[in-house]
């Protein structure tokens, strides 16, 4: 893939009644892990996406907030083309992993490096092990002690090791909302991915869940590049670097958490963000 | 209490009244006609009925080991072409097909379910039994075969359908091609549900007579390789109970308990290889 490493500017918040300090452009720069320029999605006839760029930093954690609706689950879906589960949808624009075209890969490639951990956890119908294990096994690891190696790996990045490590071969049902999310999370950590995507991974969990995936996102983070949809914005406040803002399938703000949150460059998103609507 | 709450209770208690009265009238319906044919059967079978051959007209004594042959011979040969057709296309239908496709797949099916099962007989005694001129299990085998497809497309495909979504999300997302999600993951989850129709779709031809009638015919012999009429167990019950002997009528009733219990023996079996093929997938 050839693709230039100008820094890509675009126009993001240019409302001239804001301070100039954030105000302005916001930079695509060229070291992002992951680029996405300009993406226009559709289902059918209708656009959900319009126009999006930013950039996604490696190792940090990128959230992506806004009202239900605003297309920021479906903008996460087209970073690994899960989209293409649906039928009748279609993409625009460019997307680049570490330069490379994702959008041209070998789908099952590229979900291998970019690995997602959805709204309801979804464990498969098999036991611990073998839930962990699936991607590796998909992908042609067949070695049985390698299979282990990894999957106590995973089970410990995941924060999950000392929980079900004398349970292996035990049904994955079995486990808690939050344990049978953290399997999710191991799950997707098993086939060693670049990036890891996350849709609202505690929307269905109790607070206490919750700050147990909260405080494994900041150990992951060391090792992998995140990007987490999130409806709420205390989570978004939290543990997130970067922070986006959707309405109505555009970007509207795009900028370091704690920017998006002290002093966003938009009314739309300062409306948002104080509970005005949404 | 109101008036509306005493007729909102009347009615309440009414209709679970009526629900329980019924639930009832059906299990007493099964029970009775099980205990019925165990009653009759139970006290007619014995091991000759079994292991010999049935006698010539006139001669009390004998029994139907070929027909209790025949008849798991036409279900296996049956099982072999309808349970693959029926799954595989059940799969077809519920993962991959395409919406008018789909549809028209789905109605032709049900159409096919409904083709009275004498009519698959003629079907089968046409594209088999004529241009073989002669009858024979294998004729009989596929007619039977043919009358499994609808149900075994249609169990396997709603079995599938109610799989959650994101079960063949999360394959997918971890790299898995559409097919691989299917086969490791998708499958696995409904495969109680698709035994379960697959094994209610065999009891049903398992009693079906109509189609054998000019297709495996009958036979008072061994019928070896699949080439032959052989006996069956419903068209043995249909000749023996309608038959002017005692004696005929009673082998009948031990045929039917025979009948009985080779599907209640398939069904067993399935569930328990079923059963350890799960347990030994989760540990």
């Amino acid at each position: 893939m050839s693709v230039t490493n100008e820094p890509l500017i675009l126009n993001m918040a240019t409302d001239p009644n804001r301070p100039a300090k954030a105000c302005g452009k916001h930079l695509v720069e060229p070291g992002s892990k992951i680029r996405v320029m300009d993406l226009n999605f559709y289902y059918g006839n209708i656009q959900a996406l319009h126009g999006v760029s930013l950039g996604i930093e490696a190792n940090r954690i990128t959230a992506l907030i806004g009202p239900s609706g605003c297309g920021k689950s479906t903008f996460l879906r087209t970073l690994n083309r899960m989209h293409e589960t649906v039928r009748h949808t279609r993409v625009e624009g460019k997307i680049l992993l570490d330069n490379e075209n994702t959008l041209a890969m070998d789908v099952s490639i590229l979900r291998r490096r970019v690995g997602m951990v959805f709204q309801k956890s979804n464990p498969f119908p098999k036991s611990i092990f073998d839930n962990v294990a699936y991607g590796l096994r998909v992908n042609g690891t067949r070695r049985r002690a390698e299979l282990e190696d990894a999957v106590e790996k995973s089970l410990r990045r995941a924060a999950l090791w000392e929980e079900v490590k004398d349970n292996l071969h035990k049904s994955a049902y079995a486990l808690s909302g939050g344990q049978q999310q953290r399997l999710c999370i191991a799950r997707a950590l098993a086939v060693d991915p670049e990036v890891l995507l996350l849709d609202e991974p505690c929307s269905a969990l109790d607070p206490i869940a919750t700050a147990k995936i909260e405080e494994l996102l900041f150990e992951l983070k060391k090792q992998w590049t995140i990007v987490i949809v999130t409806h709420n914005m205390q989570q978004a406040a939290r543990v997130a670097d970067y922070t986006g803002f959707f309405l109505l399938g555009r970007l509207i703000e795009f900028n370091k958490t704690d920017v998006i949150f002290k002093t966003p460059a938009r009314k739309e998103t300062e409306d948002y963000i104080t509970g005005r609507f949404g | 209490m109101t008036r509306r709450t005493v007729w909102r209770k009347t009615v309440n208690t009414v209709m679970l009244s009526l629900t329980g009265l019924c639930t009832l009238a059906t299990a007493c319906v099964l029970f009775f006609i099980l205990g019925y044919l165990v009653w009759h059967g139970a006290r007619a079978i014995n091991w000759d009925f079994l292991t010999k051959l049935p006698k010539p007209v006139g001669e009390a004594g004998g029994g139907m080991a070929n027909a209790i042959v025949g008849s798991a011979k036409l279900l296996l040969l049956a099982s072999l072409t309808g349970v693959p057709i029926g799954f595989l296309g059940g799969v077809y239908l519920a993962e991959f097909g395409g919406r008018t496709f789909s549809f028209l797949v789905r109605y032709i099916t049900d159409l096919l379910n409904g083709v009275p099962s004498i009519v698959m007989g003629i079907f089968a005694y046409t594209m088999v039994v004529l241009p073989m001129k002669h009858f024979s299990t294998l004729a009989g085998g596929l007619a039977l075969g043919v009358m499994m497809i609808p149900i075994a497309v249609r169990s396997t495909e709603e079995s599938l359908r109610i799989v959650p979504h994101t079960l063949r999300e999360g394959a997918q997302a971890l790299g898995a091609s559409k097919w691989k999600a299917v086969a490791t993951v998708v499958v696995p989850a409904a495969v109680r549900g698709i035994v379960t129709g697959i094994m209610l779709d065999l009891a049903r031809v398992a009693g079906e007579t109509a189609p054998l009638l000019f297709t495996a015919f009958n036979n008072r012999f061994w019928s070896p390789g699949w080439n032959q009429p052989t006996a069956s167990l419903p068209v043995m019950i249909f000749t023996y109970a309608i038959a002017p002997y005692e004696d005929w009528h009673r082998q009948a009733w031990a045929a039917g308990l025979v009948l009985l219990s080779l599907v209640f023996l398939a069904n067993v079996t399935a569930r328990f290889v079923l059963g350890r093929k799960l347990s030994s997938a989760a540990g």
